[in-house]
């Protein structure tokens, strides 16, 4: 495998791990958080923070879409798959996620239609396929999967298919990390920005970030060279007193993103004007919702939704993780009461959380960490 | 789900243009690429995708490089690889 060999080898991963010890400060602590838990996930999985320094800290962010879903909201889809006629459809990931009355498997196990689909498309033909049910699609996520729910909507109402509606729960990416700047709990000295929603967002959104807060992002790939090297340009920056954006993923990431996608969204979605999320409670439009005109197609407005407030379970941290302020490992109930089988906390859940990620992982390095500082 | 997968576009159909069959980890299933508009695509093109749609073209080498991380992950990518098998785009 040339190719991977490009990303993963082990004598660059040390010459640069090298280059970003000479340019840090000495005496100066360095802060930066990665977005997206598929980096989370490379971190972990490669145990890259054992090539940095011991002053340069990696935090992970608030990038997992399964993660933020706040338990009410999983309580309001499952009393939208309790009503009659109703098919519940929803991604893989959402099955499991503990909602304050149980999660979309013991809906089911109760008796609720609930199926998994691969593709929002695939909840549509079911809906073509069952004309005398209510075909609902549960729809989360970034900007990742926001337009392809919305080209399903675009189809759904091109041909007319009244038995197909969306309950809506797209989040955008830009309000989190503008709240999280906004918190008091942290001081980030830089972002690692995400790969795959700037393929859609672009690079621009991230402008505030460097002028207004005077942080440098830089856009990042999932390998562990790109990861390494994402740290070394914001050291760089730093060094130099720079703080802009910059795009280490050019070679999947256009500047702009993807228009032709950013398009659609705004076709068939507008921002609402505060959502729920979880571990960062209510934030001012950072959440899509359907826009009138397709309203013959939005569950919320089809159904009565209770809008179910539910508090995190007490035991439970993920709020603190999401906003990196806590490490997984922190948590008072991280691998023992809270365990990917038995999850409690939804950063456990979704293979993209930061619990999981570190639990299937980190232990090991963590350990040997632990045992080097006795 | 949000991760994108590569996947190796076999044929693009004639008569939807908006749907390409696509190989991803051996599994051929039909892809949307309505959301590629304007970006040439031809069989034996590289596209990540996601929940079913292809958002950006990439080359050979970054799909390669992005299959071993998928794969690195374990259990998640084999449980999307198991939902695209049951993925029946029209």
């Amino acid at each position: 495998m040339r190719y991977v060999d490009e990303y993963r080898d082990a004598g660059k991963a040390r010459a640069l791990a090298a280059s970003i010890a000479s340019l840090c400060e000495p005496g100066r602590r360095y802060k930066f958080m990665e977005v997206c838990g598929g980096h989370t996930h490379t971190i972990y999985k490669h145990g890259l923070e054992d090539y940095l320094p011991e002053n340069v800290t990696l935090v992970h962010g608030p990038g997992c879409p399964v993660c933020v879903i706040p338990m009410g909201r999983v309580d309001d889809a499952i009393h939208i798959a309790s009503q009659p006629g109703v098919i519940m459809t929803s991604f893989g990931d959402m099955m499991r996620v503990p909602g304050g009355d149980g999660s979309f498997f013991d809906a089911k196990a109760a008796g609720a239609d609930i199926r998994m689909v691969y593709s929002p498309l695939d909840a549509l033909k079911i809906a073509r396929q069952n004309p005398d049910r209510r075909v609902v699609f549960m729809a989360i996520g970034f900007e990742t999967t926001a337009p392809s729910t919305a080209m399903t909507l675009m189809r759904a109402a091109a041909t007319g298919q009244d038995n197909f509606s969306v309950f809506g729960n797209h989040v955008t990416i830009i309000p989190a990390i503008k709240a999280i700047l906004d918190s008091p709990d942290l001081r980030l000295d830089g972002f690692i920005g995400p790969g795959h929603v700037s393929t859609v967002i672009g690079c621009r959104p991230y402008d505030f970030i460097a002028r207004e807060y005077g942080k440098p992002l830089v856009v990042a790939g999932f390998e562990p060279l790109d990861i390494l090297q994402s740290v070394h340009m914001l050291l760089t920056q730093l060094a130099e007193g720079r703080s802009e954006v910059e795009n280490q993923y050019g070679r999947v990431v256009p500047w702009d993103g993807n228009l032709k996608a950013l398009q659609v969204i705004n076709e068939t979605m507008e921002l609402r004007p505060y959502f729920e999320w979880r571990g960062l409670g209510f934030i001012s439009h950072s959440a899509l919702r359907l826009r009138g005109s397709f309203a013959a197609h939005d569950a919320e407005r089809i159904f009565q939704i209770p809008g179910s407030r539910v508090a995190d379970p007490k035991a439970c941290q993920c709020g603190e993780v999401l906003k990196g302020v806590l490490k997984p490992w922190e948590c008072k109930v991280f691998g023992t009461a809270c365990t990917p089988e038995t999850p409690i906390g939804t950063c456990m859940v979704s293979s993209e959380g930061a619990c999981a990620a570190y639990y299937n992982f980190g232990r090991f390095t963590r350990e040997r960490v632990r045992e080097a500082t006795r | 789900m949000c991760l994108g997968i590569p996947g190796e576009i076999v044929t693009i159909s004639q008569d939807q243009p908006d749907l390409a069959m696509v190989d991803v980890s051996g599994v051929r299933r039909k892809i949307n690429i309505g959301l590629l508009e304007g970006e040439p695509l031809d069989p034996g093109d590289w596209i990540l995708i996601h929940v079913g749609f292809a958002l950006s073209k990439i080359d050979e080498a970054e799909a390669k490089a992005a299959l071993e991380f998928l794969e690195s992950i374990g259990q998640a990518y084999a449980d999307e690889i198991d939902a695209l098998r049951e993925s029946r785009i029209e």
